[in-house]
């Protein structure tokens, strides 16, 4: 290859066959949730109020019909999220008569677990990893259900759908478990758990179809709203006590939606006029940026961010 | 949403594909990828910035399939990698898996969901080793489609000579495992000759470019060759006032068709009873088939559990204590011996299983068997019979995929230690 390729095309459009793969990834995740459910004594699903754990829990819903949940949600409370999607998490959470537990970071600060970072980039994502093994011990969960996808990220492309844990809760990507067919292997020793991922198969586009063609009622943050902004790193960042702003970095008043929901701290908005679903999809459809590259600070430490906060247990 | 399932196998295609590193395959993904629009622009400049730190004068697409950083170090491919990318017509789920021989069971991994084997050859080379190996493990795990691409067709100056010989000689060996629809295209994966667009440079192809013929491989089952098959997966009891009574079989469709109305018999107890509902969250069905994730309803108040197999009348699978089969053994830590003891998990259900003769060992690279070995180290494949502790509802591989196979997990560390597809049974 002599030459630099050109710019990536411009606008892949909508695929016109989407609910027969979208009913074909729907089952798949359901066939992963019950096995998850029938194999390990304690699971529980990870919901952050995110679009991801949302669809997550709505495969949940369908695969226990008309039974109710048979296992409890969980949420890391980092306490720098967004007011809405906690406000969702709460509401969507009772509906579906599930138990609710939130891991507050701020308590495992309080306990001197983890010690927070200071200055303008403090994150407390890192953090979280503490606060979500110390629940896991806790709890005595033997299998979580995370909303990852392998499309998003390099590390999460060589994932497992049932991620097996160490007794230290980390992950060791050289000595993973072969899986074939649909036959996952659940079976752990004492101390050992499994993250599983039912939306592994899934793309972002997937996701929001998906959201769109069951009508999920997600938080309000992913459409386009008037919001006070600050830019950093060339992403927008939504002002909040939770940030601390550098001399230069003014805050304005911008259009924007998140394209993904994490810490206030590190989760950047885009511009946009998408007030709908369908908008939000139609614009989804044509973007040209990864929703990690485009919205998350977290994954801009360097080129193996996911691989190394993954190893240490994070979800 | 579950309704519209029906049609839905022929618009997910699965594919495999194997290979080293300098056959061409990450370039070729990297350029299926970058041409149909699945690339986006962070990703791009990464790759620019790291194509330049490394002294490249050109952007290497292959490192759009850059994995961890052990096998960036290592410049390799070490574990299976899965990829996504769609057209109008398709969503494709490829597994990326490494080709040498100390990764067979990677392969075999990739192979067993995909529908279609993606065999990359070298034009320069033609049919090598592994090219061979990889067709054959594809075969084996019950693949039907083969793609054949003949890459760096630049470097022998687009000669159809050398594509027809090298056609020609796969057509053939895939012929002898069974494998009738062969695709072969001449391709420059560097370039992007005959991958997205048709390429000027070969007029005497007349085939479509790789990602036109994906979309038109048509997957599905010419015939069904069992009857209906559904490995009880969880019982639903939601023991709430709106459904006082209510008891349903949950799992998923593993073969053959259900339809309420239908007699079935529930394995391997074997009493008879009838379909009385299908449900699902968005409401009742008529008729369930794979990979469809429904709930059953039967007339009879029967003792159904998971590991139950819920089957129709014809074509029944066989309630089997010793089956014979082809494994790959994937564990470092010990081989698999006659007398070793496992647990074996097929479809919802696992029990014990005795290792009572180890009858073959395939060579993969020659396809021979050794009817001398006594055990199956790491990656290695051989035939063997197992007796069971409970019975298994087993049917040929060759049959269904899904009740033809199992996986073999080590009681004491509780890892996989290998994958099985059913020969026989009795």
């Amino acid at each position: 290859m002599a030459s630099t390729p050109p710019a990536p095309p411009t606008l892949l459009g909508e695929p016109e066959t989407r609910a027969e793969s979208l009913a074909w990834l729907e089952a798949e995740g359901i066939h992963i949730i019950r096995e998850v459910a029938a194999e390990c004594e304690r699971p529980v699903l990870l919901f952050s109020g995110g679009k991801d754990s949302i669809v997550m829990l709505r495969l949940a819903e369908k695969a226990f019909w008309p039974a109710r949940i048979p296992f409890p949600v969980m949420h890391i409370d980092t306490g720098h999220n967004f007011p809405e999607a906690l406000d969702f998490r709460d509401r969507r959470a009772s509906e579906l008569e599930v138990e609710l537990i939130v891991a507050s970071v701020q308590a495992s600060i309080d306990a001197g677990r983890v010690v927070e970072e200071t200055g303008p980039r403090a994150s407390r994502n890192r953090l979280q990893t503490v606060t979500l093994l110390d629940a896991i011990a806790e709890h005595r969960f033997d299998a979580l259900f995370g909303g990852a996808r392998r499309d998003e990220e390099k590390a999460r492309a060589k994932e497992r759908i049932f991620s097996f844990r160490d007794a230290f809760g980390q992950w060791d990507p050289k000595s993973q478990r072969p899986e074939l067919w649909n036959l996952y292997n659940g079976s752990l020793r004492p101390g050992e758990h499994i993250r599983a991922f039912p939306l592994s198969n899934w793309t972002e586009l997937d996701v929001w179809q998906y959201i769109r063609e069951e009508e999920l009622e997600i938080p309000s943050i992913y459409f386009a709203h008037e919001r006070e902004m600050f830019e950093r790193d060339g992403m927008l960042f939504p002002v909040s006590a939770y940030i601390e702003r550098l001399p230069q970095e003014t805050p304005f008043r911008a259009a924007v939606r998140f394209r993904t929901v994490g810490d206030m701290t590190c989760t950047a908005g885009v511009r946009s006029t998408a007030g709908t679903i369908e908008a939000v999809v139609a614009e989804i459809a044509a973007t040209r940026i990864t929703e990690r590259g485009e919205t998350r600070a977290d994954d801009r430490f360097s080129e193996a961010a996911m691989e190394d906060r993954k190893r240490e247990g994070y979800f | 949403m579950a309704a519209s399932l029906r049609s839905a196998t022929p618009t997910v295609l699965r594919l495999a594909t194997a290979g080293s590193v300098d056959d061409g395959k990450s370039t070729l993904i990297g350029r299926l990828l970058f041409d149909s629009r699945q690339t986006f622009i962070d990703q791009m400049e990464a790759i620019e910035r790291t194509s330049r730190s490394r002294g490249a004068d050109y952007v290497d697409l292959a490192l759009l399939t850059d994995g961890l950083r052990s096998e960036r170090e290592q410049g390799i491919t070490i574990d299976v990698a899965y990829r996504y990318f769609q057209t109008p017509q398709r969503k494709f789920i490829l597994a990326d898996t490494p080709g040498h021989v100390q990764y067979t069971r990677n392969m075999v991994t990739g192979a067993s969901t995909a529908d279609a084997a993606l065999l990359l050859v070298d034009a320069r080379n033609g049919v090598m080793e592994q090219t061979r190996r990889h067709a054959y493990l594809s075969a084996l795990l019950g693949i039907r489609h083969f793609v054949l691409c003949v890459n760096k067709m630049d470097l022998v100056e687009w000669d159809r000579a050398a594509w027809d010989s090298i056609t020609e000689e796969l057509t053939r060996f895939a012929g002898r495992m069974g494998v009738e629809d062969v695709r072969s295209i001449p391709i420059s994966a560097l370039h992007g000759d005959n991958v997205v667009e048709r390429s000027a440079r070969s007029e005497w192809y007349h085939g479509p470019p790789l990602l036109e013929l994906l979309e038109g491989i048509d997957v599905a089952e010419r015939e069904v060759a069992t009857g209906g098959r559904f490995p009880v997966q969880y019982v639903i009891r939601p023991q709430r006032s709106d459904f006082p009574d209510y008891r349903g079989y949950a799992g998923t469709v593993a073969a053959g068709a259900l339809r309420v109305g239908d007699a079935v018999r529930v394995l391997p107890a074997g009493h008879e009873t009838t379909i009385t509902a299908i449900d699902t969250f968005d409401g009742p069905i008529t008729e369930a088939s794979p990979p469809m994730a429904v709930t059953l309803r039967l007339a009879d108040d029967l003792d159904v559990a998971r590991g139950s197999m819920i089957c129709t009348l014809d074509r029944q699978p066989l309630a089997a204590q010793t089956i014979e089969a082809h494994t790959c053994w994937m564990s470092e830590a010990q081989p698999m011996r006659e007398g070793s003891r496992l647990l074996i998990k097929h479809t919802t259900q696992t029990t014990r299983a005795l290792v009572e003769d180890l009858t073959a060992r395939l060579d993969v690279n020659t396809l021979d068997y050794d009817l001398t070995a006594r055990q199956l180290s790491l990656n290695e494949i051989g035939r063997v019979r197992l007796r069971l502790m409970t019975p298994l509802c087993v049917d040929p591989y060759e049959q269904s995929r899904t009740t033809g196979a199992f996986i073999l997990i080590d009681e004491a560390t509780r890892a996989t230690v290998g994958a099985g597809m059913v020969n026989g049974a009795e």
